[in-house]
């Protein structure tokens, strides 16, 4: 019984040692892999199934490990593209530069952020920078909509907003909070984003914020309210004039896997169907000039980002200011 | 036995009538709990089940994920599951029930052995308390990255080493990487404790009277386990091991960690492919925007629960047989 | 080999066989052995994990271990500079453990109770494939169903009253819908222990003139409690380690309360957040989830040690 045993492991031992090798970290065959923010996940999704009927040969592989995973995985080199919904940090770039990993960073698209309430609330149309400050900033006494502005209703004001840690709480953060403030704590939050769309519409005096796409497909249970007379469509977002509610959403590609021409023509790909699939799944496509400056840049192999200075600070302000 | 039988001088004294009314009563309440059990759990299924007949049909089982729900399919999930599972049983349910059989039938007589032994038991009893998502923390970090630290540079520098060719099954890769082998053994991790310990129930309920008449007729220790215990305790093991691969299969938060992929246009090829499984799938679909979508989450549920049904079905179906011939 | 055959009674012909009798006895035991070595391993590599990256997290962020401890606010994103006083978190998952327990044990020990004492054999051999077919309802589809039914059937049954008000989140919902995620377990372990109380002792009770709700309450509850205790925590412990479930149905804004209707945030509702936010994964924020994640491991090694002790003292050999 022994020795049967014994014969079978040799030989499985003299087969795997004939294909025994050590060598550099190789990727099996036409793969392309993408991780990161699930916010730009349905861009990469549509490209990629799009991709897979003229390049059935090309295996992309598409995850949600969250802007701050994809950047991990990006920085290890364990994958050729990351999304990500807000542009890369100082810390995450010096992880790269550790494990000499280069990126290109391309933005594919516009996600606005929609202010929204309960259609049920009938006064409050237009608000202002200011006015989100009043409500959603910490240590603010709003506690009903007659807080906000008088003459508006005593309805008890409810707050919902993203979970703290997605990209879009760190934009409004920004905005609305600047960089020392706080949001007040006694909100609801959830990753979910279909909570805050139920959450929202089950509430009159409810107020919240999330990104457009959720927004688009929930017009019957929602109103958006304008931000300084300008409401969230399309064109306003494209256009800028929803300024500063409206973040870009970004792509960052690994210049060695660059070099591999089934990643290049997933890129190239990405790059001439991106701005129509971005549209079809709620997005906003990015104007035609600043398309072609971030053309340019990709052809070029442009490493390194727009968004920090060289202090590493954050690089503020609408795209074609950074893109010109 | 201190607890048990309580003498009839103690019992108190009531009449017979209450007693039966209290009994009646006591009946009903177990029914109630029962029903309510399965109430609250059954509704759940066929709301579900409701929604999600609306995208059921061939298709969904073959097709591959989409951005249109109508053409959206399961079959890269589905067949990531498969994978994943039998990994995960061929590994854990053995190690699980070897380390049953130590626990409980190897214990050493002297002090030093049965204080290591009662050290096991309670790591054991832990782990079986340890959160998934730390299996997924776990898993990411010795699974995913082993040896990794050990290379000189992290990255596209690092060494790696590999058995078999990607051609085949047989393929190994060392750091694994986000692998459905890596997925597999951390779901292993999971449900090990499970395993052991349900599997120390059962061979602690075979009577110690069939072993010692084993013993008596010259059987070693061993033989006596193979021969004796575990075709006993086969049953309790098998309800064990159903439970345990039940959650795996379900379990999202750890693979979550591993493999965090969940557009694939393709099934594993090999043990170091990458992967998803359907709850992953499930948990993308839900979070999508389009009311559509929450359907299809609801039709990949359906999916999930059919392949829950068909593999406890098997198992059932093997421990009833084992029943039988016990 | 003289050594291992020394105190054999052989039968000269035989001998080889019980030289490789003996070879693989130890052989087996050895690998059995290494088997169990498994499980310390693992749990030793999960404290080192949580532990390096936990001491990190003391290491860079501005925060004793006293006031992490002690603190009653925990705004890791919110506020700036965040705030790292992780009792809110504890009070979250306990809340929602304490919840899911009032569910599940009654229930599970009644349903159990009945299955085991009343049921007819037929009953038994549908009801308890079944049951365990329920314990294997994924934890995704349950957190829809809190989210989806629970919570509105909560609003609808209680907001009205005036006195309390549920939220689309709240630690109720959640903790009910954990609780139904451990109650086919409880029921079917329940069930096994009670089961394996001898039936002597049963027919003993009911040949003394109890009745069965007597005997259940005297004799099998008390005779099967090592069973029922090991039940319990292995569903406490699930309780307090359920990921999904609450990430889902119970917010994700850490209060510090005990107001079940109320939404919390619990340990590993903060771990999710962290892992796959869009948080960098350099950050304190992100070490912090490893700080809450050891502060997890301690809680359920504590519930587990425990519960070994109680075990160890009730436990009753049957032979």
């Amino acid at each position: 019984m022994f020795s049967k045993t014994g014969f079978k492991v040799l030989g499985l031992a003299a087969a795997t040692a004939t294909s025994l090798g050590i060598g550099g970290c190789d990727k099996a065959g036409l793969d392309v892999d993408i991780d990161g923010s699930s916010t730009v996940f349905p861009i990469t999704e549509a490209v990629a199934e799009e991709f897979r009927e003229d390049h059935g040969g090309t295996r992309v592989t598409v995850g949600v490990s969250g802007t701050g995973g994809g950047f991990k995985r990006f920085a290890a080199g364990e994958i050729d593209i990351s999304d990500a919904s807000r542009p890369i940090k100082q810390k995450e770039i010096d992880a790269c530069a550790e494990n000499n990993v280069e990126f290109i960073e391309i933005p594919v698209a516009y996600d606005g952020l929609s202010i929204v309430v309960n259609p049920a609330n009938t006064w409050a149309d237009d608000l202002t920078v200011e006015d989100l400050q009043k409500i959603f900033l910490e240590g603010s006494t709003v506690e009903t909509w007659a807080d906000v502005r008088e003459g508006w209703p005593e309805t008890p004001i409810k707050l919902f907003i993203p979970g703290t840690d997605s990209g879009t709480f760190d934009y409004f953060k920004e905005v609305v909070a600047g960089k020392e403030g706080s949001i007040r704590s006694d909100v609801t939050a959830s990753e979910d984003d279909n909570v805050l769309v139920n959450g929202i519409a089950g509430d009159e005096g409810a107020i919240g914020f999330f990104g457009c796409a959720y927004y688009f497909e929930n017009t019957d249970k929602l109103r958006a309210v304008t931000i300084n007379g300008v409401g969230p469509t399309a064109e306003t977002i494209e256009n800028g004039t929803y300024a500063p509610f409206s973040r870009p959403l970004f792509i960052y590609v690994s210049k060695a896997s660059a070099e591999e021409e089934h990643v290049q023509a997933f890129v190239e790909f990405y790059l001439d169907n991106g701005p129509a699939l971005a549209q079809e799944v709620g997005y906003v496509q990015l104007p035609a000039p600043i398309q072609s400056a971030i053309r340019a840049r990709w052809e070029a192999r442009t490493t390194g980002t727009l968004f920090l200075d060289e202090n590493g600070e954050k690089v503020h302000g609408p795209l074609t200011d950074i893109y010109n | 036995m201190k607890t048990a039988a309580p003498s009839l001088k103690n019992a108190p004294r009531r009449s017979n009538l209450g007693r039966q009314r209290t009994e009646q009563a006591f009946k009903a309440v177990c029914l109630v709990a029962l029903v309510v059990t399965f109430g609250v759990l059954l509704t759940l299924l066929a709301s579900v089940a409701w929604m999600g007949v609306k995208y059921l049909d061939f298709g969904f089982l073959t097709g591959l994920p989409s951005r249109h729900p109508e053409k959206a399919g399961v079959m890269p999930a589905l067949m990531g599951t498969l994978w994943a599972c039998l990994i995960c049983a061929l590994t854990a349910i053995p190690i699980g029930v070897a380390t049953a059989v130590l626990l409980e039938e190897y214990r050493p007589k002297n002090s030093l052995g049965r204080w290591l032994m009662d050290v096991l038991q309670l790591n054991i009893t832990n782990l079986a308390g340890v959160p998934s998502i730390v299996y997924g923390v776990l898993g990411l970090t010795v699974f995913v990255y082993v040896f990794q630290t050990a290379a000189t540079a992290s990255g596209p520098d690092a060494w790696s080493l590999s058995i078999g060719s990607p051609s085949g099954w047989f393929y190994l890769q060392l750091p694994m990487g986000r692998s459905v082998l890596a997925g597999g053994l951390t779901l292993a991790l999971v449900i090990m404790p499970v395993i052991i310990t349900a599997a120390s129930e059962a061979i602690r309920a075979v009577p110690s009277s069939l072993k010692q008449a084993s013993l008596a007729l010259g059987a070693t220790r061993w033989q006596t386990i193979r021969r004796v215990v575990l075709p006993k305790a086969l049953p309790g093991i098998a309800t064990g091991s159903i439970l345990a691969m039940s959650r795996a299969i379900g379990e999202a938060a750890p693979v979550l960690m591993i493999s965090g992929a969940v557009f694939l246009t393709f099934a594993p090829r090999n043990l170091m492919d990458k992967f998803t499984v359907m709850p992953l799938q499930i948990y993308s679909w839900v979070g999508k925007p389009q009311e559509e979508f929450h359907q299809v989450a609801a039709t990949g549920i359906v999916v999930l629960l059919a392949v829950l049904l068909l593999f406890n079905g098997t198992a059932v179906l093997i421990r009833q047989r084992a029943q039988r011939m016990g | 080999m003289t050594q291992l055959q020394a105190g054999r009674i052989l039968i000269p012909e035989r001998r080889r066989s019980v030289v490789k009798r003996d070879l693989s006895e130890l052989v087996i035991r050895v690998a059995l052995t290494a088997c169990g070595a498994m499980t310390v391993v693992c749990t030793t590599l999960i404290i080192y994990v949580l532990a390096s990256n936990g001491l990190k997290f003391f290491g860079i962020a501005d925060v004793s271990p006293w006031k992490f401890f002690t603190g009653t606010e925990w705004a890791p994103l919110l506020a700036t500079p965040p705030k790292f006083g992780v009792l809110p978190l504890v009070m979250g998952t306990l809340l929602v453990a304490v919840i899911a327990m009032c569910v599940a044990l009654p229930l599970g020990l009644l349903a159990a109770i009945w299955l085991s004492e009343y049921a007819s054999p037929r009953a038994r051999a549908i009801v308890k494939p079944t049951l365990e077919l329920l314990a294997g309802i994924p934890t995704v589809v349950l957190g829809f169903f809190a989210l989806m039914v629970i919570t509105p059937v909560l609003q609808g049954a209680f907001n009205w009253t005036g006195f309390i008000e549920f939220d689309a989140f709240s630690a109720m919902s959640a903790g009910l819908a954990v609780g139904f995620l451990c109650l086919p377990t409880v029921c079917s372990l329940c069930e096994d222990a009670l089961r394996m109380v001898p039936d002597a002792l049963r027919q003993g009770s009911l040949g003394l003139g109890a009745s069965r709700f007597e005997t259940a309450v005297r004799v099998l509850i008390p005779a099967a409690l090592s069973g029922i205790v090991s039940a319990f925590l292995l569903a406490m412990a699930r309780a307090v380690g359920e990921t999904m479930i609450v990430a889902i149905a119970a917010g994700s804004m850490a209060v510090f309360t005990a107001d079940p209707s109320s939404q919390v945030q619990t340990i590993t509702g903060h771990m999710v957040s962290m892992f796959l936010g869009d948080v960098s994964n350099f950050g304190v924020e992100y070490y912090s989830s490893y700080a809450v994640g050891a502060l997890l491991f301690l809680m359920t090694l504590t519930m587990t040690f425990a519960g070994h002790l109680v075990r160890k003292r009730y436990r009753q050999a049957y032979e």
